[in-house]
């Protein structure tokens, strides 16, 4: 009954959701879905598409956006797994024509270096901030802290 | 803290530095939140930095828009610098930046090429013929499979390309006298296109 009530408000969403598509700045063409061979190809393109970003809409990915150009960036993928390309190509592809912007996961390189270790510099440089803390209060004598009224 | 405890000798000095490295640190972020607040004044701080510049145009070969059936390949194009403009009738953007492109145009320092992006045959003539049209040529991409090795992803745009082939400069959104004078200018100067 629950299951039931759900699917309806879920279909009920989906249709308010594809009445009022956001912006559309152009003419929606071959919005055809694409064609699946089977299962694993599917699960491979939702991964890909996953993590690439929407160029247009720049805080979703591929695979989420509902712009014109998403759509033609999912048929190229598609059609570039078709022509038996492997995801490390298809990502050199779309890096080659719009950037490492691209990637959610950018690589590890020249200019994403301090990208990728800002987070473990940081929890590194704050550990060296409470050692020191740590070792100065260790020196100084409990009796110091004895007027603290804290 | 009543009466101030006898704290040992170099306790001053190690407070004096931690004050100055807290200092800098917030300095340093207030800096960069300002920086921040500077930058997303710009209009153009969503347009992605293009990594065709100083890589050879993708090749290509488009119908022409007024000529059924005549194609125009890059490797026609070269010789002679251009600007590409992509534009679509569906695209309120463009309409705000055709004036600015017509007035470029006419000043014929370069062939101006349009780029008329994923647009119905019928509207994209009509579209011109009832702003003007500017361009020297007008390529089509019906179904906006080149615009991928261009990096298109919005019109408009506006690409540089130099005698050889080669991207020098690119401007997403609606290009102004300003990005004109400011940006296309200096580039054209570099690339030795005559006044």
């Amino acid at each position: 009954m629950s299951g039931r009530v759900a699917g309806l408000l879920l279909s009920l969403l989906c249709a308010i959701v594809l009445a009022s598509p956001p912006v559309p700045a152009q003419v929606v063409r071959d919005a055809a879905p694409l064609e699946f061979r089977d299962r694993a190809e599917e699960i491979r393109f939702h991964d890909l598409v996953a993590e690439l970003r929407c160029v247009m809409c720049q805080n979703q990915s591929l695979a989420d956006s509902n712009a014109q150009i998403a759509h033609d960036l999912r048929r190229e993928v598609f059609d570039l797994m078709r022509a038996g390309k492997s995801d490390a190509e298809i990502r050199d592809f779309l890096v080659e024509r719009y950037g490492e912007f691209v990637l959610y996961r950018p690589r590890f390189g020249g200019h994403t270096w301090l990208l990728w270790l800002a987070p473990a510099l940081l929890v590194l440089a704050g550990g060296l901030v409470i050692a020191r803390i740590l070792r100065v209060r260790s020196r100084q004598p409990m009796a110091a802290d004895e007027d603290q009224e804290w | 803290m009543t009466t101030p405890a006898p704290s040992p000798a170099p306790a001053p000095r190690r407070g004096k530095a931690t004050a100055a490295v807290i200092a800098v640190v917030f300095v340093a972020l207030v800096g960069l939140l300002f920086y921040g607040v500077l930058v997303s004044d710009r209009a153009d701080r969503e347009a992605l930095p293009s990594p065709l510049i100083g890589k050879p145009a993708p090749e290509f070969s488009l119908p022409v828009l007024h000529e059924a059936g005549r194609l125009v390949s890059s490797r026609e194009l070269h010789g002679q610098p251009y600007l590409l403009n992509v534009w679509g009738s569906w695209c309120p953007g463009c309409r705000i930046e055709h004036p600015v492109i017509a007035r470029f145009a006419e000043t014929k320092r370069l062939r101006v090429i349009g780029y008329n992006w994923k647009d119905e045959h019928a509207d994209a003539l009509r579209w011109l013929e009832q702003f003007g049209n500017p361009y020297w040529l007008v390529l089509v991409d019906y179904d906006g499979r080149k615009a991928i090795d261009w990096g298109i992803y919005g019109a408009p745009e506006t690409f540089l390309v130099d005698a050889d082939g080669i991207v020098r400069w690119k401007h997403v959104g609606p290009v102004d006298d300003a990005v004109i004078a400011n940006e296309l200018g200096p580039v054209l100067d570099a690339i030795g296109v005559p006044r």
